[in-house]
């Protein structure tokens, strides 16, 4: 038998079996401490395991990342270089570039995602189909982000104008009398960052609606009525009652867009892997890290993106700190 | 993290027409739901006929000619897929990769989990705020020094690198959503437990576990589909040693860029690839909903 399943299958097994073995075993050891002391040790045994995981593959190598960054790319000997890299990446266009792309995805696909996740939750609400509706829009949220791309692979399809295309838009487009679009290898207006985008709205979009149609169930039906009864028209309705109502949820589901957009990399490592000006820092970093072996570099990438993350990360804890106080 | 209900599944028709409307605003409404309905649906349609489609046919013309005589389809892509493509192997590492990568943590975190909701300590809060915090970082400034700890300890190419990288990297998320749940659970039982004698390891095994039980299906669905569904960690804990134990995610990546032959292949592939998320998305989407909604942040 494959080694690799009898190790799998003492993984599966094993591991939960040691972890309760430790808490009883841990349980045990409390109770021979003086009664007063056990409350304040025993929380601290539980959580152990997972500010063991926690300290070792998040906040430690995060503060690494941060030193590794401020050194040269030598693997042997890393000299010191203080901000070089950081200028590095200020001064060169390719990350600039990077850049770029990253503030188009963070602005089209929170937008897109959002708005048309919004429009669909208002929408089905008010047909007899809605769960079949809702899955179908759902539905790709399920699958790899690779999977998703070679579906769009598909679809975006390009031959050479003149030969049948099997593509299905340019096929759409050459029925209309258009010509043939390379979707995916065209960087003027970039157009092929424009066209992952639309991969990863396509697949993000079932995420903001099914929140947004949870907020939406979530309104009083009567504070709607009233504002109809007063001769309020549907937008109207809209615009005065439910949209505010809908706030704070659309707040943390944009916040959930910004970051999935920051970190995009799948998409664009399957289909392009940067070419066609459609590089964005996640994809930037594995390219220093694997291509060009620059650690220090790569590690500077890395730190951009944390940085671009945090203040969002700040605007988290603050909405869940507000949340847990009036639980 | 949302300040929203946690909902039921789409599920029955509610308050369909909420007030009466003019018949052709009604049908502007319907039109406009199932346009959107097939513009979501036709990119999977037409990977999936043309997973069915011969090689010869697939480079020449599109999809929806199969529809048309003469009906031209064949399992050859998914024989080839399997048999000679190493997605077959592929597959069976995905699953090696994901179970227990799903498992673990949730031990993990539901011990954490307990402790942060029925248990008083110093600094508890504090540490419940970093825990949340740590939510959003970004896996990439992670890779560098994992990557060198796990060459130093010789798990460069093996599963068990990526076992502990997702609980590592699954655990914010599951201590958030399991706390989440837990905390909600009715006090009154665990002070009666207590006055019955219970200590903590007991009303967590015979109260908060079963009592938890929808919390922990949609952890488990949302860790599993997040595990299969990773390109990034097996690419680079796994696939820069050993191809041989990579997921299928990084088999087709490979398949994707690898200009040469077998692109026709891609949609066998891609939905073998997707056949075990769809079945998970179908059969359990009432949890998978749940998840989302009850944490709506991962990192």
């Amino acid at each position: 038998m494959d080694t690799r399943l009898i190790t799998a299958i003492e993984v599966v097994v094993g591991v939960p079996a040691v972890l309760i073995a430790y808490i009883w075993g841990t349980e045990r050891l409390v109770n021979l401490a003086p009664e007063r002391l056990r409350p304040r040790i025993r929380p601290w045994l539980w959580i152990a395991p997972a500010l063991g995981f926690l300290g070792l593959f998040l906040l430690y190598p995060t503060v690494r990342t941060i030193i590794r960054s401020l050194y040269s790319k030598s693997e042997l000997t890393p000299k010191f270089v203080g901000l070089d890299n950081y200028r590095w990446f200020i001064t060169n266009d390719g990350a600039r570039d990077a850049l770029l792309n990253n503030a188009l995805w963070v602005v089209f696909l929170t937008v897109f995602t959002v708005g048309i996740g919004m429009l669909v939750a208002i929408l089905v609400d008010r047909v007899g189909y809605e769960a079949w509706a809702k899955s179908i829009i759902f539905l790709p949220l399920a699958i790899s982000m690779v999977a998703a791309g070679v579906i769009w692979k598909f679809m975006y399809d390009f031959k050479a104008p003149g030969e049948p295309q099997t593509g299905t838009l340019n096929a759409l487009l050459g029925s209309a009398g258009l010509g043939p679009v390379a979707w995916l290898q065209s960087p003027s207006l970039r157009l092929s960052t424009f066209a992952m985008i639309a991969i990863m709205v396509w697949m993000w979009t079932g995420f903001a609606m099914v929140i947004i149609s949870a907020a939406l169930k979530g309104i009083d039906p009567e504070v709607l009525e009233a504002a109809r009864v007063d001769g309020a028209n549907e937008w109207q309705v809209f615009r005065k009652v439910t949209f505010p109502l809908l706030g704070p949820t659309l707040a943390v589901v944009s916040t959930t867009m910004i970051i999935t957009s920051l970190k995009t990399f799948d998409i664009v490592y399957t289909l392009t892997n940067g070419n066609y000006d459609t590089e964005v820092i996640a994809n930037l970093m594995i390219k220093e890290m694997f291509t060009f072996g620059d650690f220090g570099r790569a590690g500077a990438v890395a730190v951009v993106l944390l940085l671009a993350i945090v203040p969002i990360m700040a605007f988290n804890i603050r909405q869940f700190r507000a949340q847990e106080s009036i639980r | 993290m949302t300040t929203v209900a946690v909902p039921e599944a789409p599920s029955a028709p509610q308050m369909a027409a909420r007030r009466p409307a003019r018949p052709q605003r009604k049908f502007v409404l319907h039109l406009a739901v199932v346009v959107l309905m097939i513009i979501w649906l036709v990119p999977t349609v037409g990977l999936l006929v043309s997973s069915f489609r011969p090689q010869s046919k697939l480079s020449t013309t599109g999809w929806w000619t199969a529809f048309a005589p003469p009906y031209q389809f064949t399992l050859e892509n998914y024989q080839q897929v399997i048999n000679q493509n190493g997605i077959g192997q592929a597959f069976v590492n995905s699953l090696f990769i994901a179970i227990p990568a799903t498992i673990i943590p949730i031990f993990v975190a539901a011990f954490a989990a307990y402790a942060f909701s029925w248990m008083e300590f110093w600094g508890r809060d504090v540490l419940f705020v970093v825990v949340v915090g740590l939510l959003v970082v970004p896996l990439q400034t992670t890779l560098i020094p994992i990557l060198r700890l796990f060459a130093e300890w010789g798990l460069t190419g093996q599963f068990a690198a990526v076992w502990l990288a997702h609980t590592g990297y699954g655990l914010p998320f599951a201590v958030y959503l399991l706390r989440n749940f837990m905390g909600s659970l009715p006090k009154s039982v665990f002070e009666s437990a207590a006055l019955d004698g219970a200590n903590h390891v007991v009303s967590f095994f015979r109260l908060a576990v079963p009592m938890s039980v929808p919390a922990f299906a949609a952890l488990a669905i949302f860790q599993f589909l997040f595990v299969w569904n990773d390109l990034l960690v097996a690419l680079i804990y796994i696939g820069l040693s050993n191809s041989d134990n990579l997921p299928m995610t990084a088999a087709m990546a490979n398949l994707v860029n690898s200009l040469g032959g077998g692109w026709y292949l891609l949609g066998a592939a891609a939905f073998m690839s997707m056949a075990l998320p769809l079945a998970v998305f179908f059969g359990l989407q009432r949890y998978f909903v749940r998840g989302i909604v009850g944490g709506a942040v991962k990192g």
